[in-house]
């Protein structure tokens, strides 16, 4: 890949005027596209990667703008300065779609709700080729075709909503094929997706790719990916470029303090956390058997339901005392319903769910009445997976945290004091935040008010719901490691749910795998990681994009 | 579609009953009845009537009888066709007021259509060029139209037209067009007259809808599928008009739902002060002297016009809007 | 090294940038006041709201007269101007608060008086002048007005006269406390109405739930205005005042709960779901709290903006109903009791004066609108 970037960019730098400051949000950035090759952007949030992205194709949202610097779009007779060009008119309109095009991150929004995908594609290619309308949609049902999509021709005229996620991209991405442009930038395209079908749509934008000889822009935080498909890596931080490398140089010899830190917490990951050995004999602390929660669906005249979704068809699974238990499964699942039955945010419609209290007793919470549900709070907490959304913005810390206090304890306004400043210390956050709102902390500090919560109780089982999916990589095992060392010291037992193999790999001592309300196969995590049996299994362990480019068919020697 | 249609018709049967049954309590909630009312009229006014003439009355209204044959007696007669008589005018129902509601339902379709098509292209152009000069101005119009009662505009308006150029516009038609079969002279007659009354109706309606078109266009500029269409290169205006445009018209046609209502209703208060031959001033012509069978048919009429215009702009939605359509 | 940043959130940078510590511990109503802080219109039509009730608070004392006193004399006399300087006969001028008296002559064709503006005749006025007694809120005897004439037998028309000689200022300023109480009020009782149904509505879901939608649904596809000509009419005339003006409440707001409750229901649907309730529930907190306690603080701010864009609607309602007839009746005055004299193309030919109430009725009715629409902001931004 030696001679002419197709994209040179040379001293970028772009700024948000704000009410009182400035944000920069792009600071003074450098670097070469080469033809035909993948260039991986690489950031956590902040970063300002996206922003990158969006300047190239003079796409920055008011009130940002490009403040200096120039992007080089070689040509074949005249190179042109994109950024001369400004953010509308007709010469930039010549770049977009044509000679450059974009794919987004979320497929549903990122395509009109209201037109058909042919009509958008047919769209696109009218814009930019003097050809017949005719002639447009035939080109559109062979690029269908190429992406993949079943039945082209009837697919012309559907619209969006009609289609699965992986399809829409799919259908995105012959969008933005259209013209043949030169450049693909691609702006986190599969971070919204499962990970079989990431692998998928992956494995076709580098199918594309070599067909064509596009250079291709791929904008991502998943370090997994980064390994998988990038020929070479520039990392981004707070608006700076970090680094920029060869892909095996990159993984092997990180030169920057933030690039090996980052590299860090995710190969963390990648190796299970020490764990102490399970005992000889297990007790059980909650034994799940056949459960299921199926909704009605389509009222029939009478209100009598035709169908049923089976969100949980069937579950059995036991939990034992001191073990983390991993639920693993993509979107549609039935995962989250899992969690979410079992502390009866709703109640299932068949089977039982045994659960040994601290005092001994055994009771079904499948059927408890609200009194008893009212105790078995006190023992059995659940951890959310938005700390956006999971804390009260009008309620202080304090507030929160003393919440399950003052329903299932008798203690007084200044115990409670000290418990919730205890409990702060001890999730690693200052003490005097409790009068703090929850708006004043980050996600990753938010996540950890959340567990204070769920722990402040003395809990003997907690339902962890995708605890660390919403926050950046190299706070996830910040997370985990407490919720570990809380394990340990407080003989806690975890279901721990995720669609993130590598983060369950690390955490826990068995794990389920669910398909559409059902457990396929259910192990150790080392056998199920290693050596898995059931096919679905084995494609999903396959699919995940590990962080290490020389497990890729194409590494050097 | 065809099926959709007639399930939304079918929804409407239950509104309708509840109409009928809540223009049927208004009408009855008045003490006493109509017969003792004129029998006092005709007293005051110094004549007299036997009380067999009286109890003939109550018999042929049934008036003595309980709520329910009441009810169901007019009902009954309106299903086929007979609306009953207006009390006060001794004439049957139907000849008083079709020709008067035709006229409310004109006047308030006109305005319709015109508010639409005058806050449509506001809007849009308001949200797409936000803070500009145009902005400003239909936002500073928005709010004084609506905090204008519209009594107080139509006689604003016959003020100023009365001062300024000493002409009187009330009135829907020039004496000599008053009667006369349709023709191009009496609609362009109307035309001169109406504007009026459409003029003072459409203004509150026209910036609420001009707001709102702008507040969900807004809402619509800033979603991932306008990004995603400029990076395809398309033209701003061509983007913006083909595609949030699109999605922002739905809550836009919707709006039917309260506009009709209210141009119902506004009209009839215009119309009061403007003394149009519209339904209004018989209304409350009909409503002071407890006419009851005019009043009912009145009200009944304008539910029922509200509950059709309401029809149209689901079909209108569901044409417009795949989501509804397919869903 | 840190690496926890906060997500790319342009105004949480901001905070974190600029104003460091200064909002941490900041609630929600300081937060609400001061977004709302910047919209200066809002900030404007409060004052000018708060103007308004001060004036309906104190009208006995603000009006030089009582409503009903009428003048045959002075049957719609212009207004008269006020004026500060009056020549001292020596060339110079000196301070004196005055209004200018009246030329009266019958015209011989119509028989009716005209009046001009007689710049000749002085009439000193003054401040906490002594006139006509009355009852502040019907408790406190005083006579003393804010201001008027020294001399309690000269014509004092600020605003004019109406067809009876009454002093319009007077009787818009009287107007003004019937109009906007009547606003307050109603609106309280939609609000109770509105809470109870939509709440019920939002939080129970199902069966209850459609129910309750469908009446809302049906009372908001009627056209108001045959509804309460119809209610209005059936009010029987010999009913006292205060009984016309309790009963016109209860239509009104019988109509007006719609709006709130959905506002509410709204709020509460989407409430139900978020994930800080679910998570109160699992803290196994009782009903009651969790709707008091945890749900209804995101309410209080949408109710605010729903109740000061409700005001105006009823304000405009009654102004409406009493306006044809069927609302409040004399010797009560409203804005829309004083704007009866307005149907009479030829009263206001003569005497355009009479739009004043009028003008009141657009100044309240915007400011309140501004008032909501900068609270409606200012309580969620992002307009949920």
């Amino acid at each position: 890949m030696t001679g002419k970037p197709i994209l040179k960019v040379r001293n970028l730098s772009v700024d948000f005027p704000m009410r009182r400051a400035v944000l920069h949000a792009v600071k003074d950035i450098s670097f070469d596209l080469m033809p035909g090759e993948t260039l991986c952007v690489v950031g956590e949030s902040g970063s300002g990667k996206s922003v990158t992205a969006r300047a190239i194709l003079q796409l920055v949202a008011k009130p940002g703008s490009i403040t200096q610097g120039e992007i080089v779009l070689a040509g074949g007779e005249d190179d042109v300065d994109i950024v001369k060009l400004g953010s509308s008119g007709p010469a930039i309109r010549q770049i977009r779609g044509r000679r450059i095009a974009m794919i987004f991150q979320e497929p549903m929004t990122s395509l009109s709700p209201v037109h058909t995908i042919g009509h958008q594609i047919v769209e696109t290619i009218l814009l930019h080729e003097q050809v017949s309308k005719d002639e447009a949609r035939k080109r559109a049902i062979a690029l269908l075709d190429r992406v993949r999509i079943p039945n082209p021709e009837q697919a012309l005229d559907r619209y969006s909503f009609e289609f699965s996620g992986g399809m829409r991209q799919r259908a995105m991405i012959a969008m933005a094929l259209s013209c043949n442009p030169e450049v693909l930038i691609a702006d986190e395209p599969t971070t919204a997706l499962d990970v079989t079908t990431q692998a998928e749509i992956l494995s076709l934008i580098k199918e594309l790719q070599r067909d064509r000889g596009m250079a291709v822009l791929f904008i991502t935080h998943d370090m997994g990916v980064v390994a998988q498909i990038a020929d070479r890596v520039m990392v981004m931080f707070r608006g700076e470029k970090v680094e920029e490398a060869n892909v095996f140089d990159l993984f092997a010899n990180p030169q920057k303090a933030y690039t090996k830190a980052l590299l860090g917490s995710v190969l963390k990951l990648e190796t299970p956390a020490p764990r102490p050995p399970r005992p000889a004999a297990e007790v059980p602390v909650a034994a799940i058997d056949n459960l299921a929660l199926h909704f009605p669906l389509n009222p029939g005249f009478m209100g009598k339901p035709v169908t049923y979704l089976k969100a949980i068809d069937g579950i059995s699974l036991t939990i034992n005392e001191g073990e983390t238990v991993g639920v693993v499964g993509e979107s549609g699942s039935g995962k989250t319903t899992l969690g979410r039955t079992l502390l009866r945010v709703y109640t299932p419609t068949g089977g039982t769910v045994n659960y040994r209290r601290g005092d001994g007793t055994l009771v079904d919470i499948a059927s408890l009445r609200k009194s008893g549900l009212q105790s078995l709070y006190g023992e059995v907490r659940m951890i959310f997976q938005d700390p956006h959304s999971s804390l009260n913005p009008r309620m202080t810390v304090y507030q929160i945290i003393s919440e399950p206090l003052r329903t299932n304890t008798r203690m007084s306004e200044a115990q409670m004091r000290d418990r919730v400043e205890e409990l702060l210390t001890r999730v690693g956050l200052p003490a005097d935040g409790a009068d703090r709102y929850p708006h004043a902390f980050s996600g990753g500090q938010r996540q950890r008010i959340s567990i204070a919560r769920a722990i402040a109780v003395r809990p003997r089982l907690i339902v962890a719901d995708e605890p660390t999916s919403a926050l950046d990589v190299s706070l996830r095992h910040q997370v985990l490691d407490l919720m570990r060392d809380l394990q340990t010291e407080f003989g806690l037992s975890y279901l721990f749910i995720s669609h993130d193999i590598s983060v369950i790999r690390y955490f826990c001592d068995r794990v389920a795998v669910m398909k559409s309300g059902k457990i396929v196969e259910i192990g150790d995590v080392a056998q199920i990681c290693e050596r898995p049996v059931h096919d679905y299994t084995k494609t999903l362990i396959s699919a995940v994009p590990r962080p290490d480019p020389r497990l890729r068919a194409d590494a050097p020697a | 579609m065809i099926v959709f249609i007639l399930k939304r018709v079918l929804s409407m049967i239950p509104a309708m009953f509840a109409i009928s049954i809540l223009a049927f309590v208004v009408i009855q909630l008045p003490p006493g009845d109509y017969v003792s009312t004129y029998a006092a009229q005709i007293a005051q006014s110094g004549e007299s009537v036997d009380s067999a003439t009286l109890n003939d009355l109550r018999e042929r209204y049934g008036l003595g009888e309980n709520l329910v044959v009441q009810y169901s007696k007019w009902i009954g007669g309106i299903l086929r066709g007979d609306f009953g008589d207006s009390f006060e005018w001794r004439q049957p129902v139907t000849e008083l007021i079709w020709g008067r509601m035709g006229m409310t339902a004109l006047i308030s379709l006109c305005t319709l259509v015109l508010m639409w098509a005058i806050s449509l292209p506001i809007g849009i152009y308001s949200a797409a060029r936000q803070y500009s000069l145009v902005d400003y101005l239909s936002t500073a119009f928005a709010f004084l139209a609506m905090a204008t009662p519209n009594f107080l505009l139509a006689i604003l308006l016959l003020y100023i037209t009365t001062m300024w150029f000493g002409v009187s516009v009330g009135g829907l038609f020039s004496p000599q067009y008053e009667n006369a079969p349709w023709s191009l002279a009496k609609f362009w007659d109307f035309v001169t007259h109406a504007w009026v009354p459409v003029f003072v109706l459409g203004t509150a309606g026209t910036a609420s809808l001009i707001r709102i078109m702008r507040a969900n266009l807004l809402d619509e500029l800033h979603k991932p599928y306008v990004e995603a269409g400029r990076a395809k290169g398309l033209p701003e205006a061509r983007l913006i008009l083909s595609y949030p445009t699109r999605v922002a018209l739905n809550p836009f046609i919707s709006t039917v739902g309260w506009v009709l209502p209210a141009l119902i209703s506004g009209e009839l208060i215009v119309s009061t002060v403007l003394n149009l031959p519209t339904a209004g001033p018989l209304l409350l012509q009909a409503l002071k002297s407890q006419d009851m069978y005019l009043a009912g048919a009145f009200i009944l009429l304008s539910g029922a016009l509200v509950l059709i215009g309401t029809l149209i702009s689901d079909i209108l939605l569901a044409i417009s809007d795949p989501r509804i359509r397919l869903s | 090294m840190s690496l926890d940043t906060k997500p790319y959130d342009a105004d949480a940078l901001l905070d974190q940038q600029v104003t460091a510590g200064q909002f941490q511990a900041a609630g929600q109503w300081t937060m609400v006041w001061s977004r709302f802080r910047r919209h200066k219109l809002a900030l404007v039509s409060l004052a000018v709201v708060g103007f308004i009730y001060f004036i309906a608070l104190f009208a006995e004392f603000l009006a030089p007269y009582d409503p009903g006193k009428f003048d045959p004399r002075y049957t719609f006399v212009p207004p008269q101007g006020i004026g500060l300087f009056v020549d001292d006969g020596q060339g110079g001028s000196r301070f004196q608060p005055h209004v200018t008296g009246y030329k009266i002559e019958l015209n011989p064709v119509s028989f009716r008086r005209e009046f001009t503006i007689d710049p000749e005749t002085i009439i000193p006025i003054g401040l906490f002048v002594e006139g006509q007694p009355y009852k502040l809120w019907g408790l406190f005897g005083m006579n003393r007005h804010l201001i008027g004439p020294i001399d309690q037998s000269q014509p004092f028309f600020l605003a004019g006269g109406d067809r009876l000689g009454r002093d319009l200022l007077s009787r818009t300023i009287h107007g003004t406390r019937i109009s906007m109480s009547i606003g307050l009020v109603g609106v309280g009782l939609s609000l109770v109405l509105g809470m109870i149904l939509g709440g019920i509505s939002g939080y129970r879901g199902g069966m209850v739930d459609r129910i309750i939608q469908r009446v809302i649904e049906f009372i908001r596809s009627v056209p108001t205005i045959p509804l309460w000509l119809g209610l209005a009419a059936a009010m029987p005339k010999d009913w006292p005042p205060l009984q016309v003006y309790f009963s016109i409440l209860v239509i009104l707001s019988l109509i007006g709960w719609t709006e709130i409750a959905r506002v509410v229901r709204g709020r509460f649907l989407s409430l139900r779901n978020e994930d800080f309730v679910i998570s109160a529930r699992l803290d196994g907190v009782s009903e009651f709290r969790l709707i008091m306690r945890h749900m209804m603080p995101s309410l209080y701010s949408h109710l605010i903006a729903a109740i000061t864009l409700a005001i105006p609607n009823m304000i405009l309602a009654e102004t409406a109903l009493s306006f044809l007839g069927l609302g409040l009746q004399p010797p009560i005055v409203s804005w829309g009791v004083l704007l009866q004299d307005t149907q009479n193309l030829r009263a206001i030919t003569q005497a355009p004066w009479l739009f004043i109430p009028g003008i009141c009725v657009v100044i309240a009715v915007l400011a309140l609108n501004f008032l909501g629409d900068g609270v409606r902001d200012a309580a969620d931004p992002y307009g949920k």
